[in-house]
């Protein structure tokens, strides 16, 4: 039989095409999965509104899921039913995270601050001793920090 | 005008709003006065773009046309966007007040919405505050940088911000059935939203040292809701629509 955790344990498979170390449910954008015998309708929730993998991350779910010959007919959509916050990303997607040398987000999303956004901890050498650059980095989802400890440049995952 | 109608026109105003100021952000894209603003303005480009997007599939579930066909095949006399939005990017001092101005009465609009009674644009709306709010913060650490800053750069904020002010006015025009918005808890209206925002912006600005024009020389320059807009529109469209107006199936 289908279940839902079957499923869930499937799209762990699919990982977020801008940060390959991280798959959809561990980013917390895996919404709604709905089984009706074999068929399988899937939710996803936008990280960001503009994010252009948006389109490519249903493709590549319906890709996966089709490759399983127990499933019948699959499907995807998008809705903003449920808000996509970076509170959704579990403690595993953190790890994956900070693996890709992004520091993981702080989960404290609804009261974010420069000055929070300031002090976020080197993906490196784990140290406090840094200092943003720019809230805006090359996606969407990522600020620009430099390590005065280990020297070195690095991304964070924004909290939003 | 029915609530639907009134509800139309309150999606095409905010995505119109969104697309102009987005593809005016996106000019700064490679000219940035350092590579940090460059890739700040482009990302918000990108976010105000998208958000246009979700917007316009609103209004399409409302039996608009879809989202590009409303974006790339419409004449300026057809956008409601404020006139703010459309004026060109001119120096970085105008493009960071114009981003302060606008950006924050959008964070305001969005918050507003994430409660409003219709519910596809109360769930758009919560996850639009969510990223205005870096836009927001974006925009208060410059104009407070600068306007600080020295003689020179406090200057050229002052100006900008002088300059700006009637426009930025200017997006608060009253739509013509808001009343039907604000009895159905859809929108509170634009007159409560110019209040928060007011009570929001001008605290901000005084501690970045820069002065509001006096209350009685304020002028709204209204139009653009309507369709009434400055020469500067027209010209933005047929640049942001050249690949369309070549080959309307063009994808990447």
């Amino acid at each position: 039989m289908i279940t839902e955790a079957y499923i869930r344990e499937e799209l762990k498979q699919v990982k977020d095409p801008e940060i390959p170390t991280i798959s959809i449910v561990d980013l917390g954008i895996v919404t709604g999965i709905k089984i009706d015998n074999t068929d399988v309708h899937v939710t996803l929730t936008p990280t960001f509104a503009g994010c252009p993998a948006l389109r490519l991350m249903e493709d590549m779910v319906v890709d996966h899921l089709n490759t399983n010959n127990n499933l019948g007919n699959v499907s995807v959509e998008t809705s903003f039913e449920t808000t996509w916050t970076t509170d959704l990303i579990t403690p595993e997607g953190h790890v994956a995270i900070k693996k890709h040398g992004l520091a993981p987000p702080r989960r404290n999303c609804s009261n974010i601050s420069m000055e929070i956004l300031e002090s976020t901890n080197c993906p490196y050498c784990d140290s406090e001793n840094t200092s943003m650059k720019s809230p805006f980095g090359p996606t969407l989802c990522r600020s620009l920090h430099y390590c005065n400890n280990c020297k070195q440049a690095f991304e964070g995952f924004k909290p939003v | 005008m029915d609530s639907i109608d009134a509800l139309k026109e309150l999606l095409y105003k905010m995505a119109d709003d969104q697309l102009i100021i987005g593809h005016r952000n996106s000019e700064w894209t490679g000219l940035g006065p350092i590579l940090e603003e460059d890739i700040a303005f482009s990302s918000m480009a990108q976010d105000k773009i998208g958000q246009s997007e979700h917007l316009y599939n609103l209004l399409n579930q409302l039996g608009e046309a879809d989202a590009d066909t409303v974006a790339f095949t419409r004449n300026a006399n057809q956008f409601h966007s404020s006139r703010l939005v459309e004026l060109p990017i001119g120096d970085y001092s105008f493009s960071l007040i114009r981003h302060f101005l606008f950006d924050f009465s959008e964070h305001l609009r969005f918050e507003a919405l994430r409660s409003s009674a219709y519910e596809p644009l109360a769930q758009v709306s919560k996850k639009f505050f969510g990223e205005i709010k870096y836009h927001t913060m974006h925009a208060n650490t410059w104009v407070n940088q600068l306007g600080n800053g020295n003689e020179e750069s406090h200057r050229k904020m002052q100006e900008s911000l002088n300059y700006a002010w009637n426009y930025a006015l200017g997006i608060f025009e009253p739509g013509p059935a808001e009343n039907i918005l604000i009895d159905d808890y859809i929108f509170i209206g634009e007159e409560s939203l110019k209040n928060r925002w007011l009570d929001t912006i001008i605290p901000l600005l005084k501690k970045s040292g820069l002065t509001i024009p006096s209350e009685d020389t304020w002028k709204p320059i209204f139009g653009g809701r309507t369709g009434l807009h400055t020469e500067n529109l027209q010209p933005l469209l047929e640049e942001m629509t050249e690949v369309y107006s070549i080959d309307p199936s063009a994808d990447w």
